[in-house]
């Protein structure tokens, strides 16, 4: 297989980091739901929101080399026995992720450093606050992330179950191309 | 003739301005010579002080008649700030203040007991996270007198301490911080 993409296939890089940026936003989605219910004196209870903020900056980061690549290496041409609409359907799913994920990283990082505090990561190096002077920041901020978190694993489980649509009922190679396969 | 009408000029004037009536005060927002804080321990280790910002109140003060003094204090509670964003947050949450559901907390004072030339217990009712519950504010007269630009002012302290399960408040935050101590300190401008 190759790094990059073809017209008819996913390469390497484009699989991992799909794969990759699935497993962190339905990982992050139980992990923000769980970790708001956190008992006080719990280990997790500092653990969990550290964790939660640090691989969101880390999912930003890999949010933004995936456009890069996607503009350096363009991904697969539909497939040919994909009409008109279902095409059409796939590219608005495939932006509203996008647009979705960036906007839920964003409002994110603004509850976190409404008062001017940076965001730690990891431990390693602190990524500073820039928009503090939104009225009610992080209010207005923690729900907007709370509704498009809502939005999104639910529109990623449409994708998901759409992507399982095409390979057990259509019986095409949607699925597998992000599996890194071709052809059945 | 001319005598006595000075005469009755001087009386009503020493009528209008004598001190006979218990003065009504605005608490100070304007200038805002006036704090609602609170403290609460952190696990027993040390104390965590917050601030609601936004609450406006009265109070009337006889200084001749203490024991008919009263006070009425609204506060809003999504003003309040603890220097940290993330935890105010979580402050107006319903683990908390759920300010949504009750964005207004009001103190209504319903009889003052004093206790010393300059001390008083005011017993009212604080409504807070839509419970209402007595409660008892040990106050203190600071100060009173003119003030430089043409008032009149009266300060007091006071602080009262309840547990936060009897206003509902959900979120336990262990055994050294069960309870709160809301302290108050409020310039009044007589009106």
């Amino acid at each position: 297989m190759h790094w990059q993409n073809s017209r008819n296939a996913y390469g390497l890089l484009s699989i991992m980091l799909h794969w990759l940026v699935a497993v962190c936003v339905f990982g992050m989605f139980g992990l923000g739901l769980w970790m708001v219910d956190l008992d006080y004196y719990s280990s997790w209870y500092q653990a969990a929101p550290d964790l939660h903020k640090s691989i969101g900056l880390c999912l930003l980061a890999l949010m933004v080399l995936r456009l890069l690549w996607r503009t350096l290496s363009p991904p697969p041409l539909p497939l040919a026995s994909h009409d008109q609409r279902t095409q059409q359907a796939s590219k608005t799913a495939h932006w509203l992720l996008y647009a979705g994920l960036f906007a839920l990283m964003l409002s994110g990082y603004l509850i976190s450093t409404a008062d001017g505090r940076g965001i730690s990561v990891f431990g390693l190096f602190s990524v500073p606050a820039s928009l503090t002077s939104i009225p009610d920041q992080e209010d207005i901020a923690g729900v907007i992330h709370e509704w498009l978190a809502w939005a999104l694993v639910i529109l990623a489980g449409l994708h998901a179950l759409a992507a399982l649509k095409h390979h057990f009922i259509d019986r095409d190679v949607t699925l597998l191309r992000m599996l890194g396969r071709s052809e059945r | 003739m001319l005598k006595k009408t000075i005469a009755t000029l001087a009386l009503g004037v020493t009528l209008i301005s004598g001190p006979l009536l218990a003065a009504d005060y605005q608490i100070d927002r304007q200038g805002q010579h006036a704090f609602i804080n609170f403290k609460i321990s952190h696990l027993g280790y040390s104390w965590l002080y917050g601030s609601f910002k936004d609450f406006s109140g009265t109070f009337s003060y006889d200084e001749k008649a203490p024991d008919a003094s009263s006070v009425q204090v609204s506060i809003q509670t999504a003003s309040v700030d603890t220097n940290h964003a993330e935890r105010d947050k979580h402050l107006r949450s319903d683990d908390f203040l759920n300010v949504s559901e009750f964005p207004t907390a009001t103190f209504e004072s319903t009889g003052v007991k004093s206790t010393g030339d300059n001390s008083a217990d005011i017993t009212g009712n604080l409504t807070l996270n839509g419970v209402t519950k007595p409660v008892v504010i040990k106050a203190t007269l600071v100060g009173q007198g003119a003030d430089p630009w043409g008032g009149y002012r009266a300060g007091f302290s006071g602080s009262t301490s309840f547990k936060l399960k009897d206003f509902n408040i959900k979120k336990d935050l262990g055994p050294a911080s069960q309870e709160v101590e809301l302290i108050l300190s409020v310039e009044g401008v007589r009106q």
